[in-house]
């Protein structure tokens, strides 16, 4: 074909496949389709529902076009990487179409769950503390760093970190007390964990970044920006303690607490605001974190020293203003875990963005919303 | 995390809490190997290898290779229990429990009760069950249903090498006997295995699969095969809740009880014979406290009532397999086989 006879943009057929969303998805179910054949679609469009057993979630389409077929049908499921339908341009000849399917599907191999090539979560020492951490993405990439909240773990970003590594480099890590970290944090309040996140970044080597906190990570992240700004490069907050006293604390000692899966579950639901997206892997998850030696204790020690009298005991809004970084707020405006009141009032240079009906979660329950926010601040 | 083996995963948790703990000890027929004689310490590591490496970690003084002889050694576990140290006792097929019954049942079961709550008895019993193995009717039975029945033991028998790591970390760090089942066909059975130390309650089920329309409580192995059919059945429709009990004693009456509620359906799979087995008791259960929430009858998947066959077809056809428990979940769910 001669440049002159080449496609328009959009004209190209193009596939469409099924995303890995965390390290151990493996296979995910269309649950819906929401683009119609024949239709246009733009890159970025939610055009399918994919569910997996960790979470049903919106897919985006990754391509622009006009979507020609739906290969996979409602209800079937397919392993990831598996041909889920076909974009291209609306003159597309269907021969053309269906040769790129053929061809496709003689040459898709699944990729085995446990191949070298997947990136894996590795030890990391940090001040004497074993912590653990996920780094993806290209190495020339501006780097971005995301910090979990109370309870979480590295692998809650997992509709977030594989996006984001399309163009960045990005690490996740887990604070002590949480995911493989070791589980000593006696002493550690949110200066004394902004000091071990700082430590982390030079250890890990991330260079200044574009600091993500979600939730307590977020009080953490902010501290951080306020005490070592040279290493901060934009900050996103999610849901973040940190900005006023008041938080669930119901919740918080609830979680360090519970050990059955019924009490776990519903916790969890607490933090969404459509609960039916807590699965039952996501229980178990939990579950199997909290057996770790160590967990529960960590987690009570945590709430005791940093929501001491079930108040937060850092409040640093007021600061918010002397920070010289790009700073952005996301919250839900259904969070029932940190007032989103919190975020009434911020200095006028934050950029702030309240989603509707999302929970405290906005990084899972509106994924691809938070992803767009965080690749495009600031640039 | 790597992915361990059911045997790896045993081991480890052997290991981890011998190292935390120093009261702990093992003891056995071979579970060194070599005792007393020339030639290669640590021969065996038990009849299947099981506990290999930790005679030489350990020493002999915390991994004893006993003479063949149940009745003496696991009678000297539960009065080691009872006079302050955590052993672990193997008895290799629990086929033999026959001469050693007294000293479990009679004496460690009972010692909480008849001492006025005064004594403890953190004993282990690891014992192999299950058929599959070729092994003929002397070495390949489910007598889980057995212990289940005495009160003062508590019953473990996990389903995944998961589970067996968090279940036997459990076992031994609890302060009562408890009878730690491991099916002799699991052991090359790999999966996720955190490295860490990590305890699972004991009385508290796990859903392996959740579905709308009909519950399948598993045990053991079976937990597997029920699995299997839950998969193929989604794709058809059919949703399937499964119930891994994990401990038979206690047992988790409450999770069964609410997923039956919300199915109205209850097939239960037991590798046990079938006479007053797990899944006549928990037939019981259902009976008496969910008998309004049921749609259909309920149905157990169990062999027959016969010693098992030597013969490998006639062993083959004695266990409950996938095709059985696919048969059963048709039929409450009101379809012919």
């Amino acid at each position: 074909m001669s440049d002159a006879a080449a496609p328009v943009s959009g004209g190209a057929i193009q596939a469409i496949t099924m995303p890995k969303w965390g390290l151990a998805m493996e296979e995910g179910k269309v649950s819906a389709w929401m683009a119609e054949e024949g239709s246009a679609i733009e890159s970025g469009e939610e055009i399918l529902e994919i569910e997996t057993t960790k979470i049903t979630n919106v897919f985006e389409s990754p391509v622009a076009g006009t979507l020609r077929r739906r290969v996979v049908a409602e209800g079937e499921t397919v392993p990831v990487g598996a041909l889920l339908g076909v974009a291209a341009g609306s003159d597309t000849p269907d021969a053309e179409i269906e040769a790129f399917i053929a061809d496709f599907q003689a040459n898709f191999v699944v990729e085995a769950a446990d191949t070298a090539a997947a990136p894996e979560a590795e030890v990391i020492t940090v001040a004497g503390r074993a912590l653990s951490h996920l780094r993806m993405g290209p190495e020339d990439g501006a780097a971005i760093v995301l910090v979990h909240g109370f309870g979480g773990d590295l692998n809650g970003w997992l509709f977030n970190q594989p996006v984001l590594a399309e163009t960045h480099r990005v690490y996740a890590m887990d604070l002590p007390g949480h995911g493989r970290a070791e589980k000593a944090v006696d002493g550690l309040d949110v200066a004394a964990l902004a000091a071990l996140l700082a430590d982390y970044m030079v250890a890990a080597g991330t260079g200044p970044a574009h600091l993500v906190g979600h939730s307590m990570g977020g009080a953490v992240a902010l501290k951080l920006a306020l005490d070592k700004p040279d290493l901060v490069q934009r900050l996103t907050l999610l849901a973040p303690a940190g900005l006023g006293r008041e938080l669930n604390v119901d919740y918080v000692r609830g979680f360090a607490e519970a050990e059955r899966r019924k009490e776990i579950k519903s916790l969890l639901q607490q933090l969404f605001a459509d609960p039916e997206l807590v699965s039952r892997d996501m229980v178990n998850e939990v579950q199997k974190y909290k057996r770790l030696d160590g967990a529960n204790a960590a987690l009570r020690t945590l709430a005791d020293t940093l929501f001491p009298d079930g108040h937060q005991a850092l409040v640093m809004k007021d600061r918010l203003e002397s920070l010289a970084m790009p700073v952005q707020v996301i919250w839900g405006d259904e969070d029932s875990i940190v007032p989103p009141a919190h975020a009434e009032e911020l200095p006028a240079k934050v950029r702030l963005q309240i989603l509707e009906k999302i929970g405290h979660m906005p990084q899972m329950e509106a994924a691809g919303e938070v992803n767009r926010l965080i690749a495009d601040f600031g640039d | 995390m790597a992915k361990k083996s059911f045997r790896q995963a045993i081991n480890e948790a052997l290991a981890m809490e011998m190292r935390r703990d120093p009261t702990v000890i093992l003891m056995g027929e071979d579970v060194a190997g070599g005792m007393g004689a020339a030639g290669e310490d640590d021969a065996w590591g038990g009849p299947l290898g099981v506990t290999k490496g930790l005679m030489p970690e350990f020493g002999r003084d915390r991994v004893l290779d006993t003479p063949i002889s149940e009745s003496a050694f696991v009678g000297a576990a539960a009065g080691a229990a009872a006079t302050g140290l955590r052993p672990v006792a193997e008895l290799m097929f629990v086929d033999f429990m026959g001469v050693c019954l007294d000293q479990i049942f009679n004496q460690a079961g009972k010692f909480r009760y008849m001492f006025g709550g005064k004594a403890v008895t953190p004993m282990v019993v690891r014992t192999m069950y299950g058929a599959g193995f070729r092994a003929a009717s002397q070495h390949s039975q489910c007598l889980y249903p057995v212990f289940t029945h005495m009160p003062g033991l508590k019953v473990a028998i996990p389903s995944s090498p998961y589970e067996a790591k968090g279940l036997l970390i459990q076992a031994i760090r609890d302060d009562d006997p408890v009878i730690f089942f491991e099916h002799k066909v699991m052991y090359d059975d790999e999966e996720e295995v955190p490295d860490e130390a990590y305890t699972i309650p004991f009385g508290e089920a796990n859903l392996t699969r959740e579905g709308d329309d009909v519950t399948i409580v598993a045990i053991g192995r079976m937990v597997q095969f029920a699995n299997q059919v839950a998969d193929k059945l989604e794709g058809e429709g059919i949703g399937c809740t499964v119930v891994d009990p994990r401990t038979t004693s206690p047992l988790d009456e409450d999770t069964i009880l609410e997923c039956v509620e919300d199915t109205g359906r209850l097939v239960i799979v037991d590798e046990a014979s079938p006479r007053c087995n797990i899944a006549t008791d928990i037939s019981a259960l259902v009976s008496e406290r969910a008998f309004k929430a049921l749609k259909a009858p309920i149905r157990m998947v169990t062999p027959p009532h016969t010693p098992v066959p030597f013969a490998a077809e006639l062993e083959d056809l004695y266990i409950p397999n996938p095709d059985r428990i696919e048969e059963a979940v048709r039929s409450v769910m009101g379809a012919q086989a």
